[in-house]
């Protein structure tokens, strides 16, 4: 049993109980380039390890891009 | 003699800010940067590809040790996005400074003052050392100044525009009356415009498009570092004043009879 989460923009289903750091692996992204805010909060990122993903989140994953 | 650009209680020798958009590569980047001198560059805050996260991250190419990363709020159009962007920008662990640009027009990419204002006064009083992207108004630099802002940052001419510094006496009217360094932000096409606003006495200049869109953007990188140079060097040694007539450059004793 999967749950549906929507990142960046785009809906996605995850396993159930993934933690956030679970996630951002999965997804192959780096945790230590990466910004992650869950339900418009940001989480810090020693914190990504016990935070628990829940049906109905949505996550924004940011990073750095070139800009002027 | 030291001439050092103080910006939020750090000290950069080189005057020259530099954007990071718009380069073929991230080693292009890399190698601009690099050679324009500059230690202060700026970031775009954007959503990971998460379908295809690229491997490869900008910072992988412009360690933070060495250079000052400044953040910037490019793409938002209120001041709640943009004091978004710069919490999570902050959260990246790569310092305060923010550059606060809130636009106002996607085709003239003018900033919307108001909403400037707005956003300035929650990221100071949140901790950030806040740049902001103003138009040359020089009642919006003091105003920004007085909330707390480390420096003013008046265009020279439009985002990506090159047309050079469109109103020097309104950047003139700023200098006069700043206390905190101003810094020309975007608008500046070539080395000639980046040396006269160091020549008017600005502070710095921040420039992106200039460099990256130049047909060999390392060489106007170069160049770029040697107008800033140039321009601030002739600052302090202070110009001659313009006159209508001739002097002679040769005594005007001893000529041949």
């Amino acid at each position: 049993m999967g749950m549906n989460i929507k990142i960046n923009g785009e809906d996605k289903e995850i396993a159930s109980g993934l933690s956030l750091a679970g996630l951002l692996e999965e997804l192959q992204i780096r945790p230590a380039r990466v910004v992650v805010e869950r339900n418009r909060a940001i989480v810090a990122r020693d914190a990504y390890e016990s935070t628990q993903l829940a049906d109905g989140d949505t996550l924004e994953i940011v990073h750095f891009v070139g800009g002027g | 003699m030291e001439d050092w650009l103080e910006i939020a209680g750090r000290k950069y020798r080189s005057r020259l800010i530099v954007g990071t958009g718009k380069y073929k590569d991230f080693d292009e980047t890399r190698r601009a940067i690099e050679v324009s001198g500059a230690e202060i560059v700026t970031v775009a805050v954007r959503r990971v590809n998460i379908t295809d996260p690229n491997k490869e991250n900008l910072l992988d190419y412009l360690d933070p040790k060495k250079y000052t990363i400044l953040p910037n709020t490019a793409g938002c159009y209120n001041a709640e996005d943009a004091v978004r962007t710069c919490r999570l920008a902050r959260e990246a662990g790569v310092g305060k400074l923010v550059k606060l640009e809130v636009i106002g027009d996607d085709k003239t990419l003018f900033p919307d003052i108001p909403a400037t204002l707005e956003a300035a006064k929650i990221l100071v009083k949140e901790g950030f050392d806040v740049l902001p992207y103003i138009t040359d108004d020089p009642i919006t630099a003091k105003k920004l100044e007085d909330i707390g802002c480390k420096a003013v940052m008046p265009l020279a001419a439009p985002i990506g525009s090159g047309l050079g510094i469109r109103n020097p006496y309104n950047i003139r009217i700023i200098l006069e009356q700043a206390n905190v360094p101003v810094i020309v932000d975007a608008g500046v096409g070539t080395a000639s415009d980046a040396a006269l606003a160091m020549e008017m006495g600005c502070h710095g200049v921040l420039m992106n498009t200039a460099i990256a869109g130049a047909k060999d953007p390392i060489l106007m990188a170069e160049a770029m570092r040697l107008g800033i140079e140039a321009g601030r060097k002739a600052f302090r040694a202070g110009r001659i004043a313009k006159k209508l007539y001739a002097t002679a450059s040769s005594p005007l004793e001893g000529i041949l009879n």
